[in-house]
């Protein structure tokens, strides 16, 4: 038998078991392109959760209560937890987090565009949880159902603090709509500001998606980056009603016949010019990366001489 | 000074404490040397904010007339603050962090476990939620001091030098003012006179332990408890109070 009937033979096996809505665990045989995609995707949702932050970082120092204070501090930790997750997901496919961190450093590894934008004022924290996490739950519901064992299961607990952060978002910004006429007014100019590049989050439309066919049918995606986005649209409108808030879209109108919101044309051109690295913060973000990373080096170091010398100390104990 | 008027000085100086620290470690959050150390000091500056809000509650009712823990909190100015000293000190880097910690959390746990025998119900009460917290504190920064000092030539000499700056701050820790002069009497405030040979006793074990070099000066800053501060506490309550200040009255 030659070796690629062999290898159609192991992806017919695997493709078999994914239609049969069978999880593909670490050890189980895979394509190279299918753990090539995976790594990517998962180290990007990684580098995404890390750099992300930063803009929320922003505000911790700033917050404007106690209570706010220690809500904001405890999600931002969750979201390096959900770093340390995602990063062992990745690493069950035979990359190691430094490798990782690598490419997150020298610019070669992408994360979440949605994180190079500023956040300029307190609505702005509230906004993100709103509509940031909010976008990114209906990306992650639909990846606890992803064909990649470790993948789904980190989803399955990175959900339930996301949809508390999206809550926790929300509930910000009801304070302000219920706030002052100042506070009213930063809360809408948040929503004005944050509105489109919440909706770029969900990627570029079918048409020009250049992996989402095959990620669809390796069970990676279930969903379309036009579908998630459209959902994300009718669940998000009636919540800004709510608010007392107006989203920046003149074409926004409920269609009775598609039974779903329309919305207008999102700018692409800023999309990419954000993907490729001219969007407001991106340089800056990875300097603050960077910048921690370098810093930290002598106290990772440290850390390993130390533990080298114990465990040799303990030995010639041992020994004697 | 009256009783009333030592209590509320006294609860304040404790609240105070946690928070500025809480904010000096929250300066650190998405900067630390790797996740996990990200994660820990989260941890911990999120405790310190937890057991300041009860502090400052119980303050806030000390003081009555509708007052709130964010009066407490962001419409003091510097003067009126009551940390100590070393709690203020900045994140030069790394080493600075980590023993400005542990140089607190020895003196801390010592203190905390005193103050559950307290006469105040209030205080013992909240010194019994608090101490669990501040042992698991000063685990985590020992063995960190520990580490960083015996890890390589170059950790040690940072933290040698963290040390010879920050040394200068303990003084303040276990030395009584008036207020708890006041307080001793009635069994409301922890007598720091005892507390100060185990606390040397304890944080020179773990710098032997770090083959750290007591530094060669008797450390001398005061004030911080009084309201006396360096430079840096009015930075650093600067940007905490920018949002009640620029907005005063709204809710948020
Ligand atoms: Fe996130
Ligand atoms: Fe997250
Ligand atoms: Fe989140």
């Amino acid at each position: 038998m030659t070796k690629s009937i062999n290898i159609a033979k192991l992806e017919a096996r695997f493709q078999a078991k994914v239609d049969a809505e069978q999880k593909i665990e670490p050890k189980d045989w895979m394509p190279e392109a299918y753990r090539k995609t995976l790594i990517r995707q998962i180290s990007q949702h990684a580098h995404s959760e890390v750099v992300g932050m930063l803009p929320e970082g922003n505000w911790i120092l700033r917050a404007p209560s106690l209570r706010r204070k220690v809500a904001l501090l405890a999600k931002v930790q969750d979201e390096a937890g959900h770093g340390l997750y995602l990063y062992s997901a990745a690493e069950t496919l035979g990359i190691n987090r430094d490798e990782l961190f690598e490419q997150l450093l020298t610019g070669k590894a992408k994360y979440s565009s949605i994180f190079n934008y500023p956040t300029q004022t307190w609505a702005d924290i509230g906004t993100v949880g709103w509509l940031v996490d909010g976008a990114a739950i209906m990306n992650q519901v639909m990846l606890t159902r992803t064909s990649y064992g470790p993948y789904a299961r980190a989803m399955v607990r990175i959900c339930k603090e996301e949809s508390f952060h999206q809550r926790q978002g929300y509930e910000i910004l009801l304070a302000l709509s219920q706030g002052t006429e100042e506070q009213r007014k930063m809360l809408q100019d948040a929503v004005n500001r944050w509105w489109w590049p919440s909706l770029m989050m969900f990627g570029p439309s079918d048409a020009e998606s250049t992996h989402s066919a095959q990620s669809m049918a390796w069970k990676i995606k279930r969903k379309s980056n036009d579908q998630l986005r459209q959902e994300f649209v009718d669940a998000t409108v009636r919540q800004a009603e709510y608010l007392g808030v107006t989203l920046p879209d003149p074409d926004l109108k409920w269609n009775e016949e598609r039974g779903h919101y329309d919305f207008g044309k999102i700018n692409w051109d800023e999309f990419w010019a954000v993907v490729k690295g001219r969007g407001p913060c991106n340089k800056n973000r990875l300097k603050t990366r960077r910048k921690a990373h370098e810093n930290g080096a002598w106290v990772r170091e440290a850390a390993m001489a130390h533990a080298e010398k114990r465990a040799a100390r303990q030995k010639e104990e041992g020994i004697a | 000074m009256d009783q009333a008027a030592a209590l509320l000085d006294y609860v304040l100086r404790l609240a105070d404490s946690n928070l500025v620290l809480g904010q000096r470690l929250a300066e650190c959050c998405g900067h630390a040397p790797e996740l996990e150390l990200d994660i820990a000091l989260t941890n911990i500056s999120l405790d310190l904010m937890g057991q300041a809000r009860s502090l400052y509650q119980y303050a806030a009712e000390l003081k009555g007339n509708g007052c709130t823990e964010d009066d407490l909190a962001y419409f003091r100015t510097e003067r009126e603050f009551r940390n100590p000293l070393l709690v203020e000190y900045p994140n030069e880097d790394f080493a600075y962090t980590i023993l400005r910690q542990f140089l607190f959390d020895a003196y801390n746990q010592l203190f905390y476990q005193a103050l559950e025998n307290s006469s105040d119900a209030r205080l013992a009460e909240i010194a019994r939620k608090s101490i669990k917290e501040i042992r698991y504190h000063l685990r985590f920064s020992a063995e960190w001091c520990i580490r960083l000092g015996d890890g390589t030539e170059l950790s040690r000499q940072k933290m040698q030098t963290a040390l010879d700056d920050l040394w200068d701050y303990t003084a303040e820790l276990c030395t009584p003012n008036a207020t708890d002069q006041t307080l001793l009497s009635t069994g409301i405030a922890v007598d720091l006179e005892q507390l100060k040979a185990p606390y040397f006793e304890r944080v020179e074990e773990i710098l032997t332990k770090a083959t750290l070099r007591k530094p060669d000066y008797e450390p001398f800053q005061q004030g911080g408890k009084e309201g006396s501060h360096t430079e840096f506490l009015g930075h650093l309550l600067a940007e905490l109070q920018v949002l009640q200040r620029t907005y005063p009255g709204a809710e948020w």
